[in-house]
């Protein structure tokens, strides 16, 4: 087991994150502020895949590459695998997590349909301003794949959905 | 009900939730990477920190005093020594020291050796002026402020740059005498 620090820290950087972004630098412009957020988890997942397959051979396609996120990396973050993997063959795959830890350690509105990382309704009603703030979380462990699969030489882009919470499905769609 | 013995910083991590410190680390780092590339300023970088680590010292302060059950401290040394020894154990799993008290107990240095903020991490040239940890000092003040002790905490040794050791100043400027009832606007 390697070093290992309280939960709670992490839990209270992701949420002071979100709100220095949200909030503070660009409260009027929220598809600038998701876009920081998930060029941070770019940046931490590209670290983690660099660090986690250092002595591995390299993967000889997609579906390998995506299975070492749901088994080793998945487990490395949150001590768990990804449930279920699907995939269209044709380059989408949809990783679902039945419980996703980051969700359900932060409180968030159940009424948050399916969402896109980049979409974002300026007109906001009190409690969609939920839904936002839920997204704007949900950026950055998309952000944490999408570093990782490019660093592993796969270029993709990386959207959570949440119409089953507390599951949460992050659909990799690669691009050709 | 007699009230529940204090438990040792160690006893408490053990316990506690943890996470991968490395996912911790890197996130941190790459957040300051963001704020740096964003804000232009490091001053306003380490505005910010601070700012962010005060916020999460209120709320963790609840996390604190409930899972340590450490009741009221006597005086502000006794307050230092329990940060140093249960705070910083049971959140980020290392002991600070306490030093350098000055004359009349107002202030102290924690100076920490072993810090997992800054596992990996190098600072640029260009980043001189950085406090990388500035969110630390945040969260101790964020949290002695819960307890109505109002402080001013600055860095005085980082070995991010060059130094032997994290020395954090904390000094204790007003201890706020608590009121009953409390008013809602308070």
């Amino acid at each position: 087991m390697g070093r290992e620090v309280a939960e709670s820290c992490l839990d209270g950087l992701m949420i002071e994150m979100v709100s220095a972004y949200c909030t503070r630098f660009y409260a009027s412009k929220p598809e600038l502020a998701a876009r920081r957020i998930e060029a941070i988890g770019y940046q931490v997942g590209h670290q983690l895949s660099e660090r986690y397959t250092m002595e591995r051979p390299r993967f000889t396609d997609h579906l390998e590459a995506i299975k070492f996120i749901c088994k080793d990396f998945w487990s490395e973050l949150f001590k768990k695998q990804i449930d279920n993997l699907k995939t269209n063959h044709r380059g989408t795959f949809v990783l679902q997590d039945n419980r996703f830890r980051w969700l359900t350690r932060i409180s968030i509105e159940p009424s948050a349909e399916s969402t896109d990382a980049s979409s974002n309704d300026p007109s906001l009603t009190a409690e969609n301003k939920a839904s936002q703030t839920t997204n704007m979380h949900l950026c950055f462990p998309c952000g944490i794949i999408r570093g990782a699969l490019s660093n592993l030489g796969i270029p993709c882009a990386v959207t959570a959905d949440i119409s089953n919470l507390p599951a949460c499905s992050f659909v990799v769609r690669i691009k050709a | 009900m007699a009230p529940l013995p204090p438990r040792s910083g160690d006893a408490v991590f053990a316990n506690i939730e943890r996470v991968n410190a490395e996912l911790f680390s890197l996130t941190y780092g790459a957040i300051v990477r963001q704020l740096l590339t964003d804000l232009e300023e490091v001053d306003e970088v380490n505005k910010q920190l601070d700012q962010m680590g005060y916020n999460i010292g209120v709320r963790l302060i609840d996390e604190f005093l409930a899972k340590s059950n450490v009741s009221r401290c006597a005086d502000f040394k006794e307050t230092a020594d329990v940060i140093a020894k249960v705070g910083f154990k049971m959140f980020l799993g290392v002991t600070a020291s306490v030093t350098n008290w000055d004359a009349d107990g107002m202030s102290c240095s924690l100076i920490l050796e072993d810090n997992p903020l800054v596992d990996f991490v190098e600072l640029p040239d260009t980043c001189q002026g950085l406090y990388y940890c500035n969110i630390l000092s945040g969260v101790v003040r964020g949290a002695l402020e819960m307890v109505s002790m109002k402080t001013e905490v600055t860095w005085i040794r980082d070995m991010l740059h060059g130094d032997d050791a994290y020395e954090l100043r904390v000094k204790l400027l007003k201890q706020v005498p608590e009121e009953y009832p409390y008013k809602d606007d308070d």
